[in-house]
C-alpha cells in the first residue's frame, strides 16, 4: 500500500502528523483541558517514523546524509528535535513540551516542503565521500536539534515567568511546568548542545587546518559565531550572570541566529549545486 | 414502595447551621453506642453511619418502612434532640435520591467547599468501619462500591477538584510552580498568627523541605516552632538571611514594612539562580509593593491569593452541573440493579 510513496510523499505524511499534534493540542489548550502525553508521543513517534522513512529514502540516492539543501537541512533539524524529544523529552515528563516540540516540527517541515525552491538543487558531494566529515556535519546540525529543544524550554519559561509576574495562572498557564524544573533542562540542554557543537567544530577543524581552502570562510565564521555565542550563554549561565527570563530570551534569540545561519552556510559552500533528485521510492 | 427499603436520613451544613451541627455531632464513644443500638433496631437490615464536622447522615436499608423513624428517634434520644426540631433541619431522602445523594457526597460536590478530596476518604472511613463491624450487606456494599467508582470517575473526567479554593493551599500551589518539588524548598514564616500557622501547616502538608519561625515576641515564635516541629529564628535576623529562604511567608500584624525591596534584593542577589517567593498575608502588607519587580522575585498579597481562590471556585462550580449530570446516570442505573433486590427484601419480611 505505502510501497510507490515518494520520499517527499513521506515528509508530507511526517508533517501531517506534526500538524496533527499543533491543532489537536491547541484545540485541548483552547478547552482548557492538558492533552494527553501518550496522544502527542504517539503522534509525534508516527511523524518522526514517517520522516525517518523520508530522510533515509534520500539518503540512500545521495549516498549519505541528507544535507544538500535547505529543505533537507530544516527536515533535518526538525528529525534532530523529534529525536531529542522521543529519546530524552519523554523523561523530562514536562507538561506541554510534546506539544510545543510537535509545534516547532510542523513548522520547521511544512514551510521546507511548502518552499519548493529550496529543494529544487542540492549541493553535491558536500563531504568529499569522508564518512568523517559527514559525522562533522551531522553532529553540528544534531546540536541544533538540541538547541531548537532549548528554544521550546526557552519559549515555555519566559511564559510562566509572564504568567507569575502578571498573576495569570488560570487556564493554559496552568498547564506550564515550574520555573525551576524548566531552568534545569534548559541548562542541560544548552551543556548537551555546546558539546555536541564542540566536538563537531573539532572533527571539523582537524580537516580545515588540513586543506584551508576547502571550507568557506562565511561558513566558518557563522558556524564559531553561533557556537561561541551558545559557549558564552553557558558560561555566564552557569556563572550566575545570565538568569530566569534574560537567560531564556537570550536562548530564544540565539536559535532565531541559528536558523537563520542555516541559508548563507549553505549558499556558502564550494561545492557544485545539482539538480535535486527526483521524487524517490524508499527501498 | 421498594424506595421505602433504601434512606438517607440526618442533617448537613446545608440546612444545619453550626451550633445545631455540633449539638448533633457524634463523639467516638456515642457513634459506637448508637451503632450498637442500630444492630438491635426492628427491621433494619444494613446500616452505615457517616459522622464528619459538616454532617451526620444513616445509609440504611429496611425491610419495614418505620425503620427509618426508628433510627431517627434512637439518634435524637441519644443526643438529646428534640425530635420535631431535628425534622425541621433534618436530611431525608428515599430510594433513588438517596442513591444520588451517597454519589454526590463521595464526589465532594455536596460539600460546603466543592470538590474536595477529604469527603471521600471519610465516606470510604464510615463504609470500612460498618464493614467490618458486619453492619452492611449486600446492598450497602454494591452502593458504597459504586458511589466510590463513581466520584473517582467524577473527579477523572471533570475539573470539579482542580485548582485549591483556599488562601493556604493557593500559596502552596504557586510555590509548587515556581519550585515544582517542594522537598527542597525552605520555608520562613513570620508572624505566629492563625493565617500564618495555616500556611505553614498547609506547606507541611505538602512535604515543604524546612520551616523557620520568627515572630516579634520570639517566645511566641518558639512556642508556634515547637507545634510544628519547625525552628525558631529571632524576628531582627530577617533581612540578614533572608538570601536562605526560597519562600517567605509574611503573617505579621506589624503596622510598617517588614521585608523592604532592599532586603529582597540583597537577598536574591545573594542566591540568583534560585527564584525567591514572598507571599504577604498582612494587614496592612509587609513586604514593600516595590520587590514585585526584581527580577526572579514573585510577590503575592492576600488579594492576589484570594482572587485565585476565588476563580478556582467559580471554575469548580461551573463545572457541578456536568458532574451531577454524570452522578445521576450513574444513580439511576444503580438504583435499577438493587431495587429488586429490595423487593425480595420486603417481600421475606411481610412472608
Amino acid at each position: 500500500m505505502f510501497a510507490g510513496l515518494t520520499d517527499r510523499t513521506w515528509l508530507w505524511f511526517a508533517a501531517g502528523f506534526y500538524l496533527a499534534g499543533l491543532l489537536l493540542g491547541t484545540l485541548s489548550l483552547l478547552r482548557g483541558q492538558q492533552q494527553s502525553n501518550t496522544r502527542i508521543n504517539v503522534i509525534i513517534a508516527l511523524g518522526y517514523l514517517c520522516q525517518l522513512i523520508g530522510l533515509y529514502a534520500r539518503g540512500r540516492v545521495v549516498g549519505g546524509c541528507p544535507l544538500g539543501n535547505t529543505f533537507e537541512i530544516f527536515q533535518f533539524t526538525a528529525w534532530s528535535a523529534t529525536t531529542l524529544y522521543l529519546v530524552v523529552g519523554v523523561t523530562f515528563r514536562l507538561s506541554l513540551l510534546g506539544y510545543f516540540t510537535s509545534c516547532l516540527a510542523a513548522v520547521l517541515t511544512l514551510v521546507s516542503l511548502a518552499i519548493p525552491a529550496w529543494d529544487l538543487t542540492r549541493r553535491a558531494k558536500i563531504f568529499g565521500g569522508n564518512p568523517w566529515i559527514e559525522l562533522h556535519a551531522s553532529l553540528a546540525l544534531f546540536s541544533y536539534g538540541v538547541f531548537a529543544l532549548l528554544a521550546l524550554t526557552a519559549l515555555m519559561l519566559v511564559l510562566r515567568h509572564y504568567s507569575l509576574k502578571k498573576k495569570h495562572l488560570s487556564g493554559w498557564f496552568s498547564f506550564l511546568p515550574p520555573i525551576m524544573d524548566l531552568d534545569h533542562i534548559s541548562v542541560r540542554l544548552l551543556v548537551t548542545g555546546v558539546v555536541m557543537m564542540t566536538a563537531s567544530l573539532i572533527g571539523g577543524t582537524i580537516y580545515w587546518a588540513r586543506d584551508p581552502a576547502s571550507v568557506n570562510s562565511t561558513k566558518l565564521l557563522m558556524t564559531v559565531a553561533i557556537w561561541l555565542a551558545y559557549a558564552i550563554a553557558l558560561t555566564l549561565r552557569l556563572k550566575g550572570h545570565l538568569l530566569a527570563k534574560r537567560f531564556a530570551w537570550t536562548c530564544l534569540a540565539l536559535f532565531g541566529a541559528a536558523l537563520l545561519s542555516l541559508g548563507p552556510v549553505d549558499a556558502s559552500r564550494h561545492s557544485p549545486a545539482l539538480p535535486a533528485p527526483d521524487h524517490v521510492v524508499p527501498r | 414502595m421498594n424506595s421505602e427499603a433504601f434512606f438517607v436520613l440526618g442533617a448537613n451544613h446545608h440546612k444545619t447551621p453550626l451550633a445545631v451541627r455540633e449539638r448533633l455531632s457524634l463523639s467516638a464513644d456515642a457513634a459506637a453506642t448508637l451503632a450498637a443500638q442500630l444492630t438491635q433496631l426492628q427491621g433494619l437490615r444494613e446500616f452505615t453511619l457517616l459522622n464528619t464536622c459538616n454532617r451526620v447522615e444513616f445509609y440504611g436499608v429496611a425491610a419495614d418502612p418505620l425503620a427509618a423513624q426508628r433510627v431517627q428517634a434512637a439518634f435524637c434520644s441519644q443526643q438529646q434532640v428534640d425530635p420535631a426540631e431535628f425534622e425541621q433541619i433534618r436530611l431525608n431522602l428515599r430510594g433513588a435520591d438517596a442513591v444520588r445523594h451517597l454519589l454526590e457526597v463521595a464526589a465532594g460536590i455536596d460539600s460546603q467547599m466543592i470538590g474536595e478530596t477529604e469527603i471521600f476518604g471519610q465516606v470510604k472511613d464510615a463504609y470500612a468501619a460498618a464493614q467490618s463491624r458486619g453492619h452492611t450487606g449486600p446492598v450497602l456494599n454494591r452502593v458504597f462500591q459504586k458511589a466510590f467508582q463513581a466520584a473517582k470517575h467524577v473527579r477523572t473526567h471533570t475539573a470539579i477538584t482542580e485548582g485549591q479554593v483556599s488562601i493556604a493551599n493557593v500559596a502552596v500551589d504557586l510555590a509548587h510552580t515556581i519550585f515544582g518539588d517542594l522537598s527542597s524548598t525552605r520555608i520562613l514564616l513570620l508572624g505566629a498568627g492563625d493565617i500564618g500557622e495555616k500556611t505553614a501547616k498547609a506547606f507541611q502538608s505538602r512535604q515543604a523541605g524546612s520551616l523557620t519561625v520568627a515572630s516579634r515576641r520570639f517566645e511566641r515564635a518558639m512556642e508556634l516552632a515547637t507545634a510544628l516541629h519547625a525552628s525558631a529564628m529571632p524576628f531582627e535576623q530577617r533581612d540578614a538571611r533572608l538570601s536562605e529562604y526560597d519562600v517567605v511567608v509574611c503573617a505579621t500584624s506589624a503596622p510598617g514594612v517588614v521585608v523592604t525591596r532592599d532586603a529582597a534584593k540583597a537577598a536574591i542577589q545573594k542566591r540568583p539562580a534560585r527564584p525567591l517567593f514572598l507571599i504577604d498575608l498582612a494587614l496592612p502588607r509587609d513586604v514593600e509593593a516595590s520587590a514585585a519587580d526584581l527580577q526572579n522575585v514573585f510577590l503575592y498579597n492576600l488579594d492576589d491569593l484570594a482572587k485565585i481562590a476565588e476563580e478556582n471556585r467559580a471554575a469548580r462550580e461551573a463545572e457541578l452541573a456536568k458532574c451531577r449530570a454524570m452522578l445521576a446516570e450513574r444513580a439511576d442505573a444503580l438504583w435499577k440493579h438493587i431495587e429488586p433486590r429490595l423487593a425480595e427484601l420486603k417481600a421475606n419480611h411481610h412472608g
